[in-house]
């Protein structure tokens, strides 16, 4: 064979390769999604959402696990929904090109690639112990709400560049002040944008399971919580809990508890991608 | 109110907001310093550093954080070992050859692995990898640094393949029509033109995956065990920076004690290896800004 065929040949080849590539890791988690399923179904009952955890496995259940997951995800939406699009609008509409606003932006960047388990240690000194929470509810979405602070600034900042600005031209030629502009205008048209994101945001947050253990948020709750201030416990911890006990039977309950996160997280996931879909289509600059 | 102080107040109300991200580095760093210092102002920075025996819980306490720094840098290696070449590979592929339907359906189906809960990827690493790997490596102990290191590369995979094809698409395509005009083949294009123009973009993105190995933490809390071991051996047990800490804040260690400021000082090495691999990276993709725009 010629060097210019087997040029070709090579050519060839690598679209295997490169599709096999693109594939690898989506069979492997399929493999891997289908064995918990496997494993896990038939423990999934009824029963195993609604029960209290317990020393006997087949007793236990993920109530409180599940329930301290809803406040995390309700408390942590309260407090990072508003605070990062408030930031976002004001990076974007405000301080643009500022000194303070390029620091702003080193300092964002530089926060995203913060690990995780960092934010736990603040989290632990800071709300734990300064502000005196305890290892709350509370505190363990303040704490939460910082780690995904970065990521809502951003994707509130791209949705609103998304806005063209002939839109904001003819407020302000109307008369609007800069904040009607913005509260009537800009938000409205990028609200999908931001929305998306904060879904996207939150679903990490409910996945998280290092930054709560750091923060002191237990393995076993006797009871389910009633206000923020009371302690809790997660999903992913009570997860990390089982998977870590000897008995296969604890490990089964994982797997089973793993269906559910896996379900809402799943499910986050998809509303966020529908809106972005959904958006992208509606706004047709 | 008239609309002047309304529209003023509004406007720090929002500047507020985006300086509580300031408010959390500075946060970060002096609750970092505090405890660290207060640490170092108990044990030498110098056993800290060279020390090679990492005990603070035993009754024969060592401080010595280097073998919590190799079994940080042989998972986070193995990871990339995994990512970089698949993730590179998937950025040409789907940049380069694959057809447009392809693409669109392919890179949210990719995004699906970066959202999965780490703690599920944990779940996997322990109960399925290292069972598997077992088949071939009798010696496997159920506790290792390659099966973590395997699966948190294939977690960290979306995010190499994005960074990749972000850096591969801002290769002007005057270069691509070039190397096609003096007769190269699509591969000859991809690895010979294209790469090369987009490597700094490439480096970041590498750059970038480390740094998220380092700092990941409930795969190797699961599955890599909880022995803090000098070695470069994937299959027996070790302990990374993170999952120290995770192994202390799951125990009883009372608030104000030397064994609770070693998660600060763990912590304070960890946040300065991620913070120099960030920067760089903030500084080369600025740099290679200016090349092409």
């Amino acid at each position: 064979m010629n060097r210019a065929g087997y040029n070709r040949l090579k050519d060839k080849g690598f679209k295997i390769v490169g599709v096999s590539a693109t594939l690898v890791g989506l069979i492997v988690l399929a493999i891997f999604i289908g064995f918990i399923i496997f494993m896990g179904m038939e423990r999934l009952s009824w029963d195993f959402l609604m029960s209290l955890p317990s020393r006997f496995a087949d007793q236990s259940g993920i109530y409180t696990a599940w329930i301290g997951t809803v406040w995390i995800l309700i408390m942590t939406t309260l407090i990072s929904f508003p605070l990062g699009v408030g930031a976002g609008i004001y990076l974007e509409e405000y301080g643009k090109k500022s000194k303070l606003s390029s620091f702003l932006e080193i300092n964002i960047a530089n926060l995203a690639g913060v690990p995780s388990v960092i934010y736990g240690l603040l989290g632990l000194e800071v709300f734990v112990r300064i502000m005196k929470l305890g290892n709350s509810i509370l505190a363990g979405a303040l704490t939460l709400s910082l780690l995904i602070l970065p990521i809502i600034i951003v994707s509130t900042r791209e949705a609103i560049r998304a806005v063209p600005s002939s839109i904001r031209d003819a407020s302000v030629a109307l008369g609007a002040s800069k904040w009607q502009t913005i509260w009537s205008q800009i938000l409205p048209a990028s609200i999908g944008g931001i929305l998306t994101g904060v879904i996207l945001a939150i679903s990490r947050a409910v996945g998280e399971t290092a930054p709560l253990i750091v923060i002191g948020a237990l393995a076993y709750v006797p009871f389910a919580p009633q206000s923020p201030l009371d302690e809790f416990t997660v999903l992913p911890i009570q997860i990390f809990n089982w998977v870590t006990r000897p008995q296969h039977e604890f490990v089964i309950n994982a797997a089973a508890a793993i269906i559910v996160l896996l379900l809402i997280t799943f499910v986050m996931n998809g509303i966020a991608v529908y809106l972005r879909y959904r958006w992208q289509k509606k706004v047709n600059w | 109110m008239n609309r002047k102080t309304k529209e003023n107040i509004i406007e720090k109300a929002l500047a507020a907001c985006a300086l509580i991200t300031v408010l959390t580095t500075v946060g970060i760093i002096l609750v970092l310093l505090v405890e660290a210092v207060s640490f170092f102002s108990e044990v030498s920075i110098i056993e800290f550093l060279t020390g090679t025996e990492w005990t603070p819980l035993f009754t024969n306490k060592s401080y010595g954080i280097l073998p919590l720094i190799a079994g940080t840098m042989l998972t986070s290696f193995i990871a990339i070992g995994v990512a970089l070449p698949i993730g590179l590979t998937i950025a040409v592929y789907l940049n380069e050859y694959a057809p447009r339907r392809f693409r669109k359906v392919v890179k949210p189906l990719l995004e699906i692995l970066a959202v999965v809960p780490t703690v599920v990827y944990g779940f996997f690493a322990l109960m399925i990898v290292t069972p598997f790997l077992k088949n071939f490596i009798p010696e496997l102990a159920g506790f290792n640094a390659l099966s973590p290191g395997l699966v948190m590369g294939i977690m960290i995979i979306p995010f190499v393949s994005s960074l990749s094809e972000d850096a591969l698409n801002s290769v002007p395509d005057s270069l691509r029509q070039a190397a096609f005009g003096m007769g190269s083949t699509k591969l000859q294009t991809a690895f010979k033109v294209m790469v090369p123009a987009a490597s700094s973009g490439i480096i970041v993105s590498a750059i970038l995956a480390i740094s998220r190995a380092i700092g990941e933490t409930m795969i190797v809390a699961i599955a890599a065990g909880h022995q803090p071991r000098f070695t470069i051996d994937p299959t027996i047990p070790i302990e990374t920076i993170t999952a120290y800490i995770v192994q202390v804040s799951m125990g009883d260690v009372p608030y104000g004690t030397i064994a609770y400021k070693t998660i600060f000082a763990a912590g304070i090495t960890l946040f300065v290896f991620t913070f120099i691999l960030n920067n760089i990276s903030y500084w080369i993709r600025n740099k290679y800004r200016e090349k092409y725009e």
